[in-house]
């Protein structure tokens, strides 16, 4: 997608669908996210990059409560991330995850690890859940597997089937932690090929990754994070071809 | 092109014989290097020092089902012993004439547990063909009903006693266990402290102990003439004395295993019991299936202990056979038979779990 086909689904005049508001995080004494803000509108693509340890996991690991934060506000489709369970679950069915290292549940077939959610979270029936888990299945070009045990699949197979099981949840926002770090070339492309189809039909979508070509094709807007801030941000063309800080520099110069 | 000489034919000839076969093996395993032909000349004579003499005793000069009277001449084993007792050893103090109950009894259960190892019988039918069953256990054990004579649970005793203290063991202790591991996880200070108080308690302490506290400290403290069943004293002090230990080993199973587990689960938005009961309680249970094993195996044999309590379980009942005066002096033969017997059940448990193992197994 070159910069004149690129929907810009963003509509920024309406709320934002995740706003995080003068957060900062903690571990113990270490300050590893201090005064992140950040509005994501709905429909916005935004990959986040950096180097390792700039807290660019955590940050997205915030924002459905795998960490808590200890100062500022993260509030997801309306919702405020609070020691409240009930809102904690409520965004974390709204909110999607795909990790770096999959996460399927092993004792389960393809087709019982896409259709948990729906059936223990949002009470669809088992009839129901089966058939959108297999339109989801065929949608990431995986159905056939839809039997099998996640330890018989391939890493790109088993990111794909882990992106289709966070969709059944029909999540508004997806977050993706370094989707395809552990994955070898080959694989790479099969699981960012889907990634792009998913953005092309408009899905919100938070990304930390290195794959910088991702960025460029589609993303609205690409964050550098560096110690726990965010030191720049910008459109994608103006990120790569005119970074304006000695860092972003530096960072760009050792990956490209 | 077609030359006079013809190639010369080729010999087919046998490998040499010791390397080959029988004798192959042998050479290769048995005596290939010094030491190891020292270890096989050894064993050798070891085994021809103990097995003939073993088999003339057991087998050859052996009686089967004779009066005692008859094993008084003989040099081999009396093996009379048991099949002249065996209705005092398998049901112990039960009247003569009301045997067949908890023979059927013990029949029911086993038909129970095996029918319950087919995992397409799994329903909720299942749940109620076990209610009937044990309401029908129950009635033919205690009696009273249907011109059955009424037997004191005191009277239990022999197998039927064996079984049903280790079976309803094992069957409680395992819930419990997993409950009390679960709640030494907690992030709440009482329910973790009280979990780890019980589980070093009663670790600490031996299975002889606690049925003594059972059966003699415990009534104790209760108020005047109130009584608790003594087998249900034994039973509850066996169960209490198994959750330790499952608790413990389900442990090392919810340690092993992996972050991205629970966050999988906590991202797709399941709560505490949906995370537990769908994604970790079946992967860390199926990973320490063999020491789980290992503890049940340890209960059932355990239920001879029961014998501190004066309740009369397969061992003891042998071993009140074994006083008689007409058979004392055969209790190589008796032991051996209990041997046989203890090894029959654990083995039937074991070969069970592996292919439960086998079954559960979603190639890694």
């Amino acid at each position: 997608m070159n910069e004149t086909e690129k929907q810009t689904a963003a509509k920024p005049d309406t709320a934002p669908i995740i706003e995080v508001n003068s957060m900062h995080k903690w571990y113990g004494d270490f300050h590893v996210l201090s005064d992140i803000n950040l509005k994501v509108a709905l429909g916005e693509r935004i990959v986040i990059c950096g180097p390792s340890g700039s807290g660019k996991s955590t940050l997205i690991r915030c924002i459905n409560r795998l960490e808590e934060h200890q100062r500022g506000q993260i509030i997801v489709n309306g919702t405020e991330l609070t020691n409240d369970i009930k809102n904690i679950e409520k965004v974390r069915a709204e909110v999607g995850m795909v990790f770096q290292h999959f996460n399927l549940f092993p004792h389960l077939t393809i087709l019982e690890n896409l259709t948990l959610g729906p059936i223990w979270v949002r009470k669809t029936p088992k009839k129901d859940a089966d058939e959108m888990a297999m339109m989801y299945l065929e949608k990431v070009h995986i159905a056939e597997q839809a039997l099998k045990f996640p330890g018989q699949l391939s890493g790109g197979q088993q990111q794909r089937v882990a992106i289709a099981r966070s969709l059944c949840m029909k999540p508004e926002v997806m977050l993706f932690d370094e989707p395809t770090s552990a994955l070898d070339p080959e694989m790479i492309k099969e699981v960012l090929d889907v990634m792009i189809d998913l953005a092309e039909e408009g899905m919100t979508m938070l990304v930390v990754t290195h794959e910088m070509g991702f960025a460029k094709s589609v993303a609205d807007r690409v964050m550098f994070m560096d110690e726990g801030q965010v030191v720049e941000e910008n459109n994608p063309h103006d990120f790569f071809d005119n970074p304006q800080n000695e860092r972003t520099k530096l960072f760009l110069s050792q990956i490209l | 092109m077609s030359a006079p000489n013809t190639t010369p034919t080729r010999e087919y000839l046998k490998p040499p014989v010791t390397e080959v076969g029988v004798l192959g093996w042998l050479h290769g395993n048995l005596f290939n290097t010094w030491y190891n032909s020292v270890l096989t000349i050894l064993f050798a004579v070891v085994l021809w020092q103990v097995v003939p003499p073993f088999i003339s005793w057991a087998f050859i000069d052996s009686v089967w089902n004779t009066p005692s009277e008859a094993c008084r001449d003989i040099e081999g084993a009396c093996w009379s012993i048991i099949p002249q007792n065996i209705s005092f050893i398998i049901f112990g103090f039960f009247p003569d004439g009301e045997q067949w109950r908890p023979g059927s009894a013990m029949l029911i259960l086993l038909g129970l547990v095996f029918f319950s190892k087919n995992s397409n019988h799994w329903k909720k039918s299942l749940g109620v063909y076990w209610l009937i069953g044990l309401i029908v256990m129950g009635t033919l054990m205690y009696g009273g009903v249907f011109g059955m004579q009424v037997v004191e649970t005191a009277q239990w005793s022999g197998l039927p006693l064996t079984f049903m203290l280790s079976f309803f063991g094992m069957v409680a202790a395992y819930p419990l266990g997993v409950l009390l591991a679960l709640g030494r996880q907690s992030k709440m200070p009482a329910i973790k402290t009280l979990c780890v108080v019980y589980i070093e308690m009663i670790r600490g302490v031996p299975l002889i102990s606690l049925l003594f506290m059972s059966s003699i400290m415990f009534p104790l403290f209760l108020p005047e003439g109130i009584t608790i069943d003594k087998v249900l004293r034994a039973q509850v002090a066996i169960i209490l004395f198994t959750a330790a230990y499952i608790a413990e080993v389900v442990r090392g199973g919810l340690q092993a295993m992996s972050r991205g587990q629970f966050e999988a689960a906590d991202s797709l938005g399941l709560n505490y019991n949906q995370t537990m009961r769908l994604i970790i309680l079946p992967q860390a249970l199926k990973i320490v299936i063999p020491p789980s094993l290992g503890i049940l195996l340890s209960a059932f044999k355990d239920t001879s202990l029961v014998v501190i309590i004066a309740l009369y379980d397969v061992l003891k009942t042998t071993k009140v056979t074994l006083s008689n005066p007409k058979w004392t002096g055969y209790s190589t033969e008796a032991y051996i038979f209990l041997a046989i017997l203890y090894f029959i059940c654990c083995y039937a448990m074991s070969s069970y779990s592996r292919k439960l193992e086998k079954s559960l197994h979603t190639g890694r």
